[in-house]
């Protein structure tokens, strides 16, 4: 039997749903072999790699990585640290000793440090095969962030926002002069001196996440962003360095 | 909601933009849909934005209460459901939907918005007893406002179901709709700073530091009214609230069919 | 009795009634759905996989799936449903869990827990089959791990009529011998994981609506995936 493709690339698939027939295909990411059908296991894009067929989910929570950088809210402060909201199935944990150098004394209230509702950019330690998440602040670029606001992407669309080498979402903060960070557990971090320009990159950035698989999609945002701030100086193969490139975040601007 | 988040929002606030676009007395888009629910006897479906309530009214028969024998019995009941919010426990009713119940059930007796003689079938006996639920779906925001929006409106809209042999057939609507008098609209504006903000959304309202429900008749009587929040008002300030209030109301009052 | 019989409404027995689904409606929800046969109307919310309190309800090989059925006060048949769980609703809410349960994978999110709230609008007949209908759209839109959808769809038996999709009229036909048969299935497989049987009917009877129901559920999950589908079209918004 010649395998064949029937549901293409790009195009979304539902559980259950027959991706492709024949033994040539591979299951990858999302999907089962059944028999000598390929199946999706979940809502999503369709991706083919080759032989390997993987579905890219389009909604659902982020699900936690070593080394990533992310944004967090504490929404519980213990003895030894503080529980962190990562917008995943499980709360990570922030231990004292990774938050700060400083010698901190026995018995000091930590929400000095970071209290209830407070925001942070924090790099993923460590995850656990209990499902145990252990952020550090001990990386270049990662401290609390105040003010602004955050709003909440599908973790598969962080890097479409943020562009090849961080280009989307440069050219967003040069139209909008807003400081942007993307977690990549799907939290974007917006804060502009004038809020209409504040709202411009919010309702860019969901623009971005409900086009996400629409080629020449740079371009098109760059209309969008034009039509409203006029003409933008932009070069994509302007340099950015690597934790850039992993939230988006030019560290000069702070 | 910590202290830096509040003051963003605040000092956009300041300078009368949101960041949803609105200015600080404007609604979010609204929609109305009549009829619901094909179950209810009147409802409606209403969005303020992305928040989005059904509100269903069902009559039933029943004993009127000892000291009001020629009077109908009015009950309004709202539910957080854990459906419409992930903060939200399910459980018995806290005191938020406790409130909000009472606040717009206040709205509606008060203004003597339905003619309750009217709802008498037999003094002392048998009186027409009106329930109005209201169910969130997506609990975003300030309820207070379209949770009594879509209870007014529902109540306009329902209408009496036959009594074939003394008792109600709930399969057969008649044309008739309730003995309405008044028209009761609720506007509740929030304080944010030095800012009075309407209809605030889910990312604003845990900045708010106050707020004040007011019921208004079509004369611009009121016949209700609720101070919530932590911080207290200025005695100075009400009547500027108020008049906010007033002015708000009439634009709402202008979408009830 | 022949099978051409038509029904009060006009339908043939083995046709639903009118069918209409949309995906997230609740927009707070991490999935949702809405799905309307006829005049019963039901809504999901789920919320997860998130963290499942208190811990001794935890499992550590894999997530927990709760369900919570509910009428709204005024989506009954006649009198207004005090709020509240009921033994029926508690009864239909284990049932409904049971019928997505087989299908899903939740080994990734052990100690975790996937909620599905299912609230009805309105009712006339099939509202739990509705309910799992909803759910089944809400869990996909939530990106939750599934081997396939799940619909659900009555099938009754009226005056030794098999009949699909019992709309409340017929349900309540006085004078003769009436079942209500809620199925779910996961057709692509075959696997059926609710089945229940309220009321009359010979062994032959049910095997002939297990039959008739199949290709009616074929249907609704055709009308599930496109609503899937239709809520991530492909133009620039």
């Amino acid at each position: 039997m010649t395998s064949s493709l029937i549901v293409e690339a790009k195009q979304i698939c539902v559980p259950g749903e027959t991706i492709a027939k024949g033994m040539d295909f591979l299951p990858a990411q999302g999907t089962s072999r059944e028999g000598e059908n390929i199946i999706s296991n979940k809502l999503g894009m369709v991706n083919v790699n080759g032989r390997l067929i993987s579905v890219i989910p389009v909604s659902g929570k982020y699900i936690p990585k070593r080394g990533d950088t992310i944004i967090g809210q504490v929404f519980d402060v213990t003895m030894s640290g503080w529980r962190v909201n990562i917008n995943c199935a499980y709360a990570a944990m922030l231990m004292l000793r990774e938050a700060t150098n400083e010698f901190v004394p026995r018995n000091q209230d930590l929400t000095r440090i970071f209290n209830f509702g407070d925001l942070m950019i924090a790099k993923i330690e460590n995850v656990t095969s209990q499902n145990l998440i252990d952020l550090t602040l001990k990386d270049q670029g990662l401290r609390k962030i105040q003010g602004g606001q955050t709003i909440k992407v599908t973790p598969s669309k962080v890097p479409r926002i943020i562009g090849k080498k961080g280009s989307m979402v440069s050219m967003i903060k040069k139209a909008t002069k807003a400081r942007i960070i993307v977690g990549q557990n799907g939290l974007v971090w917006i804060s502009a001196e004038d809020p209409s320009m504040e709202l411009l990159a919010l309702n860019t950035i969901k623009k971005i996440e409900e086009n996400a698989h629409i080629s020449g999609l740079t371009d098109k945002i760059k209309e969008y962003l034009e039509e409203i701030v006029g003409p933008i100086n932009f070069d994509e193969n302007e340099h950015e360095n690597a934790s850039e490139e992993q939230t988006g975040e030019n560290n000069e601007q702070q | 909601m910590n202290a830096q988040t509040k003051e963003h929002i605040i000092k956009a606030m300041d300078k009368n933009i949101r960041f949803d676009g609105r200015k600080n007395d404007e609604f979010r888009p609204i929609t109305i849909q009549y009829g619901a629910s094909s179950t209810a006897e009147g409802s409606t479906r209403v969005q303020f934005g992305d928040c989005e309530v059904i509100a269903g009214v069902k009559l039933g028969m029943g004993k009127p209460f000892d000291d009001r024998p020629k009077e109908g019995v009015l009950m309004v009941n709202a539910e957080m459901l854990p459906l419409s919010n992930p903060k939200y426990e399910g459980g018995q009713p806290g005191n938020d939907a406790i409130e909000l119940s009472r606040v717009i059930d206040r709205g509606v007796r008060e203004s003597h918005m339905i003619d309750n003689e009217k709802l008498c079938i037999k003094e002392g006996e048998k009186v027409w007893m009106v329930s109005v639920d209201i169910s969130p779906i997506n609990s975003d925001g300030e309820l207070f406002d379209i949770a009594a929006f879509a209870t007014v409106a529902a109540i306009k809209d329902a209408v009496y179901p036959e009594i074939v042999d003394d008792k109600v057939d709930y399969h057969k609507k008649t044309n008739t709709h309730l003995p309405i008098q008044r028209v009761p609209v609720s506007i509740t504006i929030y304080k944010f700073g030095n800012n009075y903000v309407v209809d605030p959304s889910e990312r604003e309202i845990g900045a708010a530091d106050a707020r004040l429900t007011l019921a208004f008749t079509e004369e611009d009587e009121i016949v209700a009214m609720q101070k919530g929040g932590e911080t207290p008002f200025d005695i100075n300030e009400v009547d500027t609230i108020i008049a906010l209030a007033k002015k708000k109301s009439r634009e709402l009052r202008a979408l009830l069919k | 009795m022949s099978s051409n019989k038509k029904r009060h409404s006009g339908r043939s027995v083995e046709e639903t009634r009118p069918i209409s689904a949309r995906v997230g409606v609740v927009k707070n929800a991490d999935g949702s759905a809405e799905f309307k046969i006829g005049n019963t109307t039901a809504i999901a919310a789920v919320y997860g996989p998130r963290e499942l309190f208190p811990k001794f309800m935890q499992d550590p090989s894999k997530g927990v799936l709760r369900v919570n059925y509910n009428m709204m006060p005024f989506s009954g048949d006649g009198e207004r449903v005090r709020p509240g769980p009921s033994r029926r609703s508690k009864e239909i809410s284990q049932v409904t869990k049971l019928a997505l349960l087989p299908f899903l994978d939740l080994t990734k999110f052990p100690n975790a827990v996937v909620d599905i709230f299912i609230e009805l609008s309105e009712t006339d007949a099939g509202s739990r089959c509705a309910g799992i209908c909803a759910a089944s759209m809400a869990l996909a839109h939530a990106g939750i791990e599934m081997k396939d959808l799940v619909g659900a769809v009555s099938c009754g038996h009226v005056d030794g009529q098999v009949m699909v999709d019992l709309d409340g009229e017929e349900e309540h036909t006085p004078n003769v011998h009436v079942a209500d048969i809620p199925i779910a299935m996961a057709p692509r497989l075959g696997k059926i994981s609710l089945m229940q049987c309220d009321g009359f009917v010979t062994s032959e009877q049910l095997k002939e609506a297990i039959q008739k129901v199949k290709p009616a559920i074929e249907k609704i999950v055709e009308v599930q995936k496109q609503a899937l589908k239709d809520y991530f079209k492909g133009e620039l918004k």
